[in-house]
């Protein structure tokens, strides 16, 4: 696929040049991406805001979008400082009044600048007082916790490895399948296909058993290796090597390179898209990955993030100003990598044609 | 090439550098570990001292996630035989084969007889009258906790004010006219689960055993009676669907209570820790009687224990750590500092100095562990049953079933029987 | 013309690029010196083996792996299907024959589960089938739509894709948790429903409404990926096409009908294919934002199998093992249907 088809235009279902005015068609098309564009990101921007409100903000009905605080206020006589109200007096006219305590349903509450004169108001007579601060304890707190730096190591550690012993073999086993002929080719072909539609979650058994018995137990490898040969994967580079055309590798021959450095020379910088949306999906499976690493690791020195970041949840109450927080910092890196990445990754996708 | 031999060299060379670098006569033990509040770091200050104490033994907490860590993978991990040598769970008769008896190191055994009693038998297998494989880190107790504020608003009486025993249907009615009057969503909820349920149902009559000691949900007329008041109360929106429906293994309603969206919940006594974080005195929570039936007012007996792992091959040392964890002084500051009741009959005699300023947390830790005395024997007898999950889990995933309208009443508990019976056979080795 | 034009260069440059380009002339580099030191190791295996056997070596560390680490745990998985008991090792286990699979089978009425013994495995089967028909038709269909948009005269072209693209990247737990968080009862939705003025509704909690979001959330999840690989497709149609369309004066619909459909067949069977295999396979996105429920409205049959083989107290592995041979055979013979269609499609 060359350059030049990418860069054609036109609008939803032609691709009619040099039409100025704007059709129905097109002002649907905005008004799509706009709806996409809300629906796409809003749930996640809404989760970002949410994981820095309080415990209390966060359970507030209807919610705030942004995070707010209680305002309390020091006051003479009282040690820790008393939360600020709004409150609507017998007259009509509201104070601001800072609670000191509450009997049953009356609050006792003081003016901070006169201490000493007690106000005694029904509790549904006041409204607190707030402003926009960000809970920075929902991340601080658990991040206090737990070795976080020691989780995040092992976590890059298993994704970074994963990812080249992923992409070494599958792009080797890749280009075997594609351009070599050889007694069993298409049987172990269709043996990677047939396995590719198989949830490990359901052969999670007889796989911890492989993982105990090969004393993989409690070691990084035994998250990184089981998941390299990943079907998927070579399925998709063969394809994609398919499509090199064999000239290439004879005339490399003629001039006398030898099969591997054909391979690495002029099969895989050709295959680079394929490698390319490989890699990314590699990082992302390894990166979100929670189940495997939970089943195959119980000592917290080999822990990854995902299993850290959960080790919170308890089995009496899900704490969700924490479980936010940890969840907008599992997706931080990812978010990054993304970023930096995006160009590669949307055109690798759509170059490898899937087909 | 250069630059290769040069990569190479440095990654060596990080390697060597990264190998730790252990002091040679330390026993290194692992702990497998949940936390439902600060108990994670109260736990690991204790092992702070200890290790200050002893230098030969260095104990590690390795923090698991509760349901996927300690309910499902644990178990295979044991089965495997690749355990920790200590673990914090909740199925307490169900791991029991895996359980390291600590007898034969235990310096005065006796100790640990005349203070934990009866609950060491819930960590033994059927049959096993003398192994000592671990201490409940806290005794729970479950029953009813209020919002007092939101009756006080309504201006309803509080009906366990007025008597000593209230019957669930008063509750229910009580709570319904709170709500009514204060537009509140839900005027009861329960904890889903099983465990939960018990209690209301034995106080109904539930038996939840055979003569044979086999159980027998179908036909129980005391489990059927609590059963199909819960349905109702699901139908008629005393109860909030969100919890039992909507959710697999267990929900809480902290949040919704916390929020003073439900006037009567249905808990236990480890909420207190949460909720004097929680709500402080935002309103006035009150631990209340568990309410009555034909069958008594009985909440139900639980907790979660640390147990010895059989396969350690430290024997000695985990018991020592054991020891030490066990001993009154240590016990009775972890469960000051928890909020958590202790399982430990000097403490429960001399008292915990609980460390909260909050009348209103000492009041329900009071009222909590004043109810042991009030439980039912059968409440016991289902606790200490060593398959006991198998019941709790049957009935709450059958129940649900019926509240959403895909099984009968009937029909959910003939299915609790029969998911009983083949699991049990399962169990037995097909 | 132009702008798209522009808009690609504009991506092209920029600090993430310079940067990303500094990063792969030094990986280029390691890359190099790592590929010629094993090709001192693999010259003497080449030489021995020849060219008619050289693919073994190449396809040997990927076969090796996938053997021992998905293969033969299924042929352990296969065995263990044939025994009961909750022993962890295949020798411990008593053998029991087909049991497992009659005990499966032991309907009065397949179509009934309430009539089964073992309902619940075909509550996940038929739910997993509504499932995977309204969901993959649905992904298909948004994807497409989507993709026809990017693919007309739409700024910052890029910016949209990355758009669609983005939770494709978050794990499916992360998904259920976000998505919990806005459709649970005080949640941001119902204040939005309260707001316009509308009834709060129970949306995990009403059987209808939460298999709506089990599909639509798990649309949301994914369309990104297929929309790409979509516009892929719609790409590489030649314009010279629509253009001789336009002269015959052919209409919008009507070249959509007559050129962009037949042409764009080949991807959306591939798009049909992918989507199938993760809608069949969708487990921990749906366990974690409805547990199944309400009920078992959700519960499909991979959250079958790991319930009763992994989460339950008494773990089950020969009845989770049976469903999942079960399911792997279905699977087997979907996958070689569709090798088929893609073999005589190929050549036809």
């Amino acid at each position: 696929m060359s350059a030049e088809t990418f860069q054609a235009s036109g609008n939803i279902f032609t691709r009619t040049r040099g039409r100025s005015s704007l059709h129905p068609t097109d002002l649907l098309s905005y008004l799509w991406l706009l709806f996409g564009t809300v629906v796409m990101f809003g749930p996640v921007i809404w989760v970002l805001m949410s994981s820095f409100k309080t415990q209390a903000a966060l359970i507030e009905f209807p919610p705030q979008f942004l995070p707010f605080q209680q305002d309390s206020v020091q006051v003479e006589g009282h040690d820790d400082p008393l939360p600020l109200y709004d409150v609507t007096l017998e007259d009509g006219s509201i104070r601001q009044l800072a609670q000191v305590r509450r009997v049953g349903i009356e609050a006792q509450m003081v003016d901070p600048d006169s201490p000493e004169e007690i106000v005694r108001v029904n509790i549904r007579q006041r409204e607190p007082v707030r402003s926009l601060r960000l809970a920075l304890e929902n991340y601080i707190d658990p991040l206090g916790r737990f070795n976080f730096l020691i989780y995040l190591r092992n976590s890059v550690t298993v994704t970074v490895m994963a990812t080249l012993i992923t992409l070494l073999i599958n792009s080797m086993a890749g280009f075997a399948l594609s351009k070599y002929e050889f007694r069993g080719r298409d049987g172990i072909f269709v043996l990677f296909i047939a396995t590719l539609m198989i949830p490990i979650s359901v052969i999670l058994v007889p796989v911890f058993l492989v993982i105990t018995s090969l004393n993989l137990y409690n070691n990084l490898w035994g998250v990184i290796i089981p998941g390299a040969a990943t079907p998927t994967g070579v399925f998709l580079l063969r394809q994609y090597m398919l499509t090199i055309p064999d000239e290439l590798l004879d005339s490399a021959r003629i001039d006398g390179a030898s099969e591997w450095r054909i391979y690495w020379q002029i099969v895989l910088p050709l295959a680079r898209p394929a490698l390319a949306v490989l890699a990314i999906f590699s990082v992302m499976w390894r990166w979100n990955d929670f189940l495997w690493p939970l089943i195959v690791l119980s000592r917290s020195d080999v822990f990854t993030l995902q299993v850290g970041l959960h080790s919170f949840a308890g089995e009496l109450k899900i704490q969700w100003h924490y479980v936010l927080a940890m969840t907008v910092l599992t997706l931080l890196p990812i978010t990054v990598v993304f970023a930096f990445l995006q160009r590669f990754i949307t055109t690798g996708i759509a170059t490898t044609g899937m087909k | 090439m250069r630059q290769f031999a040069m990569v190479t060299m440095l990654a060596t060379l990080a390697l060597v550098l990264a190998l730790p670098g252990m002091a040679q006569d330390v026993v290194e033990l692992r702990m497998t570990w949940y936390t439902d509040g600060n108990e994670d770091e109260v736990m690991r200050d204790l092992l702070d001292r200890f290790e200050m104490e002893n230098s030969d033994i260095r104990v590690v907490m390795d923090n698991v996630p509760y349901q996927a860590g300690i309910l499902e993978a644990l178990p295979v991990q044991l089965e495997a035989g690749e355990g920790p040598d200590m673990a914090r769970v909740t199925n307490l008769g169900g791991l029991a084969g895996f359980y390291l008896d600590m007898s034969p190191w235990l310096s005065d055994p006796a100790y640990w007889e005349d203070s934990f009693g009866g609950t060491l038998g819930w960590l033994r297998l059927a049959g096993d009258t003398m192994g000592i494989h671990g201490f409940p880190t806290q005794l729970t107790i479950t029953g009813p906790i209020i919002n007092r504020t939101l009756f006080e608003q309504a201006g309803v009486a509080v009906p366990s004010d007025a008597s000593a025993q209230v019957t669930w249907e008063e509750w229910a009615a009580a709570a319904n006219e709170v709500a009514d009057a204060l537009e509140i969503p839900f005027p009861m909820a329960m904890d889903r689960s099983g465990h939960r349920f018990a209690g209301p149902a034995i106080s109904m009559g539930a038996q939840y055993f055979d003569g044979e000691g086999h159980p027998t949900i179908a036909g129980d007329e005391g489990f059927r009676a609590m059963a199909e008041l819960f349905v109702n109360w699901h139908l008629d929106g005393t109860m909030p669907l969100e919890i039992w429906a909507a959710n697999t293994g267990y929900a809480g309603a902290n949040e919704e209570f916390g929020n003073s969206q439900v006037v009567f919940y249905m808990s236990g006594s480890w909420q207190v820790g949460q909720f004097t974080d929680q709500i402080g005195d935002a309103f006035d929570w009150e631990v209340v009687p568990n309410p009555c039936g034909a069958g008594g007012c009985t909440g139900m007996p639980g907790g979660a224990a640390l147990v010895a792992i059989g396969d350690t091959e430290h024997p000695e040392e985990v018991t020592r750590v054991m020891e030490y964890l066990a001993s009154e002084e240590i016990l009775g500051e972890f469960s000051a500092r928890t909020l958590f009741i202790p399982a430990h009959k000097g403490l429960a005699t001399s008292g915990v100095d609980f460390e909260t300023d909050l009348d209103l947390a000492m009041n329900a830790l009071v009222t909590f562990t004043a109810q042991v005395g009030t439980l039912e024997q059968t409440a016991f007898d289902l606790q200490a049953y060593p398959n006991s999950r198998i019941v709790f889990d049957a009935s709450r995933d059958r129940l649900t079933q019926a509240i959403v309208g895909e099984l009968t009443l009937d029909q959910a508990i003939e299915r609790i029987q029969e998911d009983i019976d083949e699991q049990l056979a399962e169990l037995m080795g097909g | 013309m132009t702008t798209i034009d522009g808009n690609l260069q504009s991506e092209r440059q920029g600090l993430p690029s310079r940067l990303s380009a500094a990063l792969e002339a030094g990986l280029a580099a390691l890359f190099a010196g790592f590929m010629n030191a094993l090709e001192i190791l693999v010259r003497p295996i080449e030489r021995r083996l020849g060219m008619e056997r050289i693919g073994y070596f190449f396809v040997l560390p990927n076969l090796l792996i996938f053997g021992i680490f998905v293969l033969f745990p299924m042929l352990l998985n296969f065995y263990i299907s044939f025994t009961s008991g909750t022993e962890i090792y295949p020798q411990d286990r008593s053998f029991v024959g087909f049991g497992n699979y009659e005990f499966l089978f032991d309907c009065e009425n397949v179509f009934e589960p309430n009539s089964c013994n073992e309902d619940l495995f075909w509550r996940g089967v038929y739910n997993s089938i509504f499932f995977v028909v309204v969901q993959v038709s649905g992904m298909v269909l948004v994807s497409l739509v989507t993709a026809l948009v990017l693919n007309g005269k739409i700024r910052a072209r890029g910016f949209f894709r990355s758009v669609f693209f983005y939770p494709v990247l978050l794990s499916p737990v992360v998904v259920a948790l976000i998505w919990k968080w806005i459709l649970q009862r005080d949640g941001v939705l119902n204040s939005l429903l309260i707001a316009l003025g509308g009834d709060r509704v129970q949306f995990l909690v009403n059987a209808d409404w939460a298999m709506l979001w089990v599909i639509v959330i798990s649309i949301w999840a994914l369309m990104g990926f297929y929309t790409l690989i979509l516009l892929a497709g719609l790409q590489a149609i030649p314009a010279e096409l629509y253009e001789a369309g336009q002269i015959d004066g052919t209409g919008r619909w009507q070249s959509f009908r007559f050129i962009t459909m037949p042409l764009l067949m080949p991807t959306m069977f591939v798009v049909l294919v992918l989507s199938l295999i993760r809608a069949v396979q969708v487990f921990d996105q749906v366990y974690a934002l409805t547990g199944g429920g309400p009920g078992t409205t959700t519960h499909f049959i991979v959250q079958y199998i790991y319930t009763v083989g992994f989460s339950s107290s008494i773990k089950r592995f020969g009845l989770a093992a049976a469903a999942s041979v079960l399911l792997g055979a279905t699977l087997l013979v979907l996958t070689l249907l569709q090798l088929r269609a893609a073999r005589s499609n190929e050549s036809g």
